[in-house]
């Protein structure tokens, strides 16, 4: 007997292909924006990073016997490589890029068992592993320098900077939450040092130092925006986190400006916005449920604040993200729907009286 | 130095000393693992497994000589009963079950000696000295010895019959992208 | 009227142009009708007839046996051949037994029941109902005289008419709405009287607006019936959902929604109601939707019970591609058909022949936790999750989070971007602890017959050795006197 198949025997058109290829899509005009300010030493970065991430899951998939082209061709290797490229300082050398793959594919994803398995942020684990292990590379952030302006490095230079190491020390320039905690450090009020970083609008556009995935607020929102339009993500993730963070900031600094800035400042620097759209709303380490992606959003976005407050690092998105998937099953279990027909205890609804004969 | 030294080698010597008084004196009575696999088991000492009777099954079982996929006309749910209480890890997805059978006397061919009556442990088979013999088959696990003992070979163990009330669809094949 | 929100659904493509605008066509009768003993929920019907019998169109050839059952009569007037099994119209490939009827090409009908005027008897009623032998016909097959029963226990405020059909493809409801809208108005009203609901509302998918306009018109003289549009969603036609729209009232589950005041028939079974009251006329016969990419002439045919596959797919010209699957039903919760052999039943509402361009199949991918199954499913669940457990055999687990709530719409296997078979392991999950759960009972059963074999033995024992005493006993008197 012909062995059958069972219902439905239809599908949706949409795969895990087109999903990941429309989170690239909507990566994109940050990316091209943000390796435009930054100049070539970044575009190198940029394709060794993803090159690296397709090259090293191939090599884990030979290994691991398992099928390498369908697998590859499912775009979430390049995902991870470019989510990492943008969290990376733009100037940095180019093994930095390829540790980080290492970090990211041979580490943290393919061990557990490939695409929907590992349990922590591929991307993130690599950028936390790269930041503890060579804290100066990076950490070491430049202004931009746009394509074709007159600072911009040349082909050769580029060259020279992403691999041979070589940045220049005259371009070397503090992000906007290294500053402001260095100078709470040295005694200086937030409330002083915060005039002294760029205005919320340099920062929403992109002319400030960073990483490529923290500068240009606007298009990586647009991007966000059209992800959710798209229903490739909802808005819970990305509402929690960013209100997590402007609620908790916002009240500490009402309570005291001169040790706790802003909530819009929060909003605005550092990897907010990448990290509320494109970062915490990786499926495979989020919960499932709506209500679990809310609150892990929210959770994110506190953590993210207390580190950057309290902790010895500027930014602490990798470290908030890293530390609610770990998280992520207890959300799970206590976040799952209502039972159609029973209540929230899973006990049959009550009839009300008077239904009956 | 050799202060640090012998002052952790007591500590070892005392804890050590402290555990093994522990195994000994507060050592929790064992339960009788046996009785508890015998009641899993069938109880209709067929023999089908080898030992004679539940109880030596049982017995080995606790032994851990016996698999626990050994009960055939137990099944997959005695297996994994089993395998629960034991505590042992089973693979049944790929136990070709022996599926179950049931015992049909084919009356051309019996006499009427009763020798299956009286070997049957479920009083599963009906009838009296020179008359017919039938099988109760809502009572009959297919344990077989009945039609062991029959001098004619009268009876038969045929499958279960599957129902499209009792089919059910099978487990998805894993395929290699999702092993997992 | 206000609609109420239900959770869950998902919008596949309709696929319903190709047959929405083909009116009902008679199927010719063919030469040899199969008509089996179980097509509905309960007992199989108790055979009448034996092979030889000269039956006639509509006469009763299997009667209900048990409290829920239904009965069966002949689609036209010929020869009983053989009661015998054949390929039932199941995945499983397992037969079925079926009553063969040669037809004598007369189509002579039997002499009918007379028709019941709207005043009958509730009981009168009802036995004719039951005597027509009407199931769900959209596709639950639960006899209707059964469900009727249920105005006698429960309190019925609404009877909700079923008109929903959100399946992909089929377009029998929407054309039996379209071109019966009286007959089925009229059923609804014989249904709503017998259960004491005071008001109709039937629920029609916005997809269908012909349909809607014909059964408003229909509808106008009659106040208690409410024609009611709902959202074109699947799955809309599940009767809880439909009743949860409609009266904003959810059934508890393992209840029935007759405890909630509702009551849900299919617009179908409303029509065959009207037959059986107004004509006096048994089911015979249903309107089935032959489509699929493979299909030559998609049409809307009324089919005889107990017509081949073969024979309908020949009527509707045929193949016009070897289609990669027959579907017995919907797309999203139909049943393949191991055979074309196999006959036409009362709760067969479409027989799809669909080409491998139209499933777009694909191999099973990793799950990517995307969520999309809980969006989709309507009964709360979390099929990611119980997958998970289930693929590494935790049933108990599975079980706890709810799958045996599981209605098998398909909307979480239909929306998975990984084509994982979600339906088909939840279903594998629940037949699985069912057959444990028998086999655990049957081996308790197997215990206490063996304690009974066992006390038996020693009381034939021990009454051995009473008397082997007695038999010792006064011979040692005798030694002793002697």
């Amino acid at each position: 007997m012909i062995p059958l198949q069972s219902a439905p025997f239809i599908h949706t058109a949409n795969t895990v292909q087109k999903t990941m290829g429309t989170v690239l899509l909507a990566l994109v005009p940050a990316t091209v924006f943000n390796l435009y300010l930054f100049g070539l030493p970044a575009l190198f970065l940029f394709i060794v990073t993803v090159a690296s991430c397709v090259v090293v899951e191939a090599a884990c998939l030979i290994v691991a016997k398992r099928p390498i082209q369908e697998t590859l061709l499912d775009g979430s290797a390049t995902l991870t490589g470019w989510l990492l490229a943008m969290s990376l300082p733009p100037w940095a050398p180019w093994w930095i890029g390829v540790l980080g793959a290492v970090f990211a594919i041979a580490l943290a994803k393919q061990p557990f068992g490939g695409l929907g398995q590992n349990l922590f942020n591929p991307a993130m684990v690599a950028r936390v592993a790269l930041l503890i292990s060579f804290p100066l590379a990076m950490t070491s952030w430049v202004l931009p320098h746009p394509l074709f302006s007159a600072s911009a490095p040349g082909l050769v230079d580029a060259f020279s900077v992403t691999f041979q190491g070589q940045v220049p020390d005259a371009m070397s320039a503090a992000s906007a939450l290294g500053y402001v905690k260095t100078e709470l450090s040295r005694g200086i009020p937030v409330s002083e040092s915060i005039k002294q970083v760029p205005d919320l609008m340099d920062m929403a556009l992109g002319y400030r130092s960073g990483s490529l995935g923290e500068t240009s607020i606007l298009l990586i929102l647009a991007g966000g925006l059209f992800l959710i339009r798209r229903r490739i993500i909802s808005w819970h993730t990305p509402v929690g986190l960013i209100g997590g963070i402007v609620v908790i900031a916002s009240l500490f600094h009402f309570l005291d400006p001169a040790r706790y800035a802003s909530g819009t400042f929060h909003l605005f620097s550092g990897a907010t916005f990448l990290g509320a759209f494109f970062i915490a709303t990786d499926y495979v380490t989020a919960p499932v449920s709506k209500v679990g992606r809310f609150v892990f959003g929210m959770g994110c976005g506190l953590l993210t604040w207390v580190i950057r407050t309290f902790a010895g690092y500027p930014e602490g998105m990798a470290f908030a993200v890293l530390l609610m998937n770990s998280l992520t099953p207890i959300i799970d279990q206590y976040t799952r729907p209502r039972l159609f027909g029973r209540d929230r205890k899973g006990r049959p609804l009550a009839i009300q009286k008077g239904d009956r004969v | 130095m050799l202060l640090a030294v012998g002052s952790l080698t007591a500590m070892g010597v005392a804890l050590g000393g402290l555990l093994g008084a522990a195994a000994r004196f507060l050592a929790v009575e064992e339960n009788p693992l046996e009785e508890e696999l015998k009641a899993i088991l069938p109880g209709s000492q067929c023999g089908q497994c080898g030992y004679v009777g539940c109880g030596q099954a049982a017995a080995a079982l606790a032994r851990g000589e016996a698999k626990v996929t050994i009960c055939s006309p137990g099944g997959k749910a005695v297996a994994e009963a089993l395998a629960k209480k034991l505590g042992v890890a089973v693979d049944l997805s790929g136990h070709v079950e022996k599926g179950p059978t049931y015992a049909v006397v084919l009356e051309e061919f019996c006499v009427g000696c009763t020798k299956c009556i009286k070997e049957c442990s479920l009083d599963a088979v009906f009838g009296a000295n020179k008359l017919m013999h039938s099988v109760i088959v809502d009572a009959c696990h297919g344990c077989g010895k009945c039609a062991e003992v029959c001098p004619t070979e009268a009876i038969e163990m045929r499958p279960v019959e599957k129902t499209i009330k009792t089919w059910f669809w099978s487990k998805p094949e894993r395929t290699q992208s999702s092993l997992h | 009227m206000k609609l109420f929100p239900t959770r869950g659904g998902v919008h596949p493509q309709q696929r319903k142009d190709r047959t929405r605008e083909q009116g009902i066509t008679p199927l010719p009768m063919p030469e040899w009708l199969y008509i089996p003993l179980q097509q509905h929920v309960g007992s199989p019907a108790k055979v009448l007839v034996t092979p030889g019998d000269r039956v006639l169109k509509g006469q009763m050839i299997a009667r209900c046996d048990g409290t829920i059952s239904a009965a069966h009569h002949a689609p036209t007037s010929g020869t009983v051949e053989t009661i015998s099994d054949v390929t039932a119209p199941h995945p499983s490939g397992l037969s079925q037994t079926m009553i063969v009827i040669h037809s004598d090409g007369k189509d002579e009908w039997a002499d009918l029941p007379p028709p019941l005027s709207d005043s009958a008897d509730l009981a009168v009623i009802r036995s004719r109902v039951s005597d027509s032998g009407v199931v769900g016909m959209g596709g639950a097959v639960f006899p209707a005289a059964v469900k009727l029963d249920l105005g006698l226990r429960y309190k019925i405020d609404t009877l909700v008419l079923n008109g929903a059909e959100c399946e992909p493809y089929v377009t029998c409801d929407d054309r039996i709405m379209r071109e019966y809208s009286e007959e089925v108005i009229h059923g609804a009203q014989i249904i709503a009287r017998v259960l004491g609901a005071t008001r109709i509302v039937v629920g029609i998918e916005d997809n269908k607006p012909e349909a809607i306009e014909a059964m408003r018109r229909a509808a106008t003289p009659h106040s208690e019936v409410q024609i009611f549009p709902v959202p074109a969603e699947y799955p809309m036609g599940y009767g809880h959902d439909l009743i949860l729209a409609i009266t904003g009232r959810e059934t508890p589950v393992g209840k029935r929604t007759a405890e909630i005041g509702a009551v849900a028939y299919n617009v179908g079974t409303a029509r065959a109601v009207d037959h059986a009251v107004r004509l006096g006329r048994p089911l015979i016969s249903r309107v089935v939707t032959v489509a699929g990419g493979a299909i030559r002439e998609p049409k809307n045919v009324e089919v005889p019970i107990g017509a081949r596959v073969i024979d309908l797919v020949s009527f509707c010209g045929g193949f016009s591609e070897s289609p990669a699957c027959i579907v017995s039903g919907g797309p999203m919760m139909g049943q393949p058909l191991p055979s074309l052999e196999t006959p036409v039943v009362k709760g067969a509402s479409a027989v799809l022949a669909l080409s491998a361009a139209e499933m777009a199949a694909k191999k099973e991918g990793p799950c990517i936790r995307c969520g999309a199954c809980i969006d989709a499913c309507p009964c709360g669940l979390v099929p990611v999750e119980m997958a998970a457990l289930i693929r590494r055999e935790n049933l108990k687990a599975a079980e706890k989070i709810g799958v045996a709530d599981c209605i098998g719409c398909g909307s979480c296997s239909w929306v998975c971007p990984s084509h994982i078979p979600l339906v088909r392991y939840f279903h594998y999950a629940n037949g699985q602890m069912g057959s444990q759960e028998r086999d655990r009972r049957k081996n308790e059963y197997i215990r206490t017959l063996v304690e009974a074999h066992t006390q038996r033995m020693e009381k034939l024992a021990a009454a051995k050795r009473a008397a082997q005493a007695a038999k010792k006993a006064p011979a040692r008197r005798e030694e002793v006197t002697s």
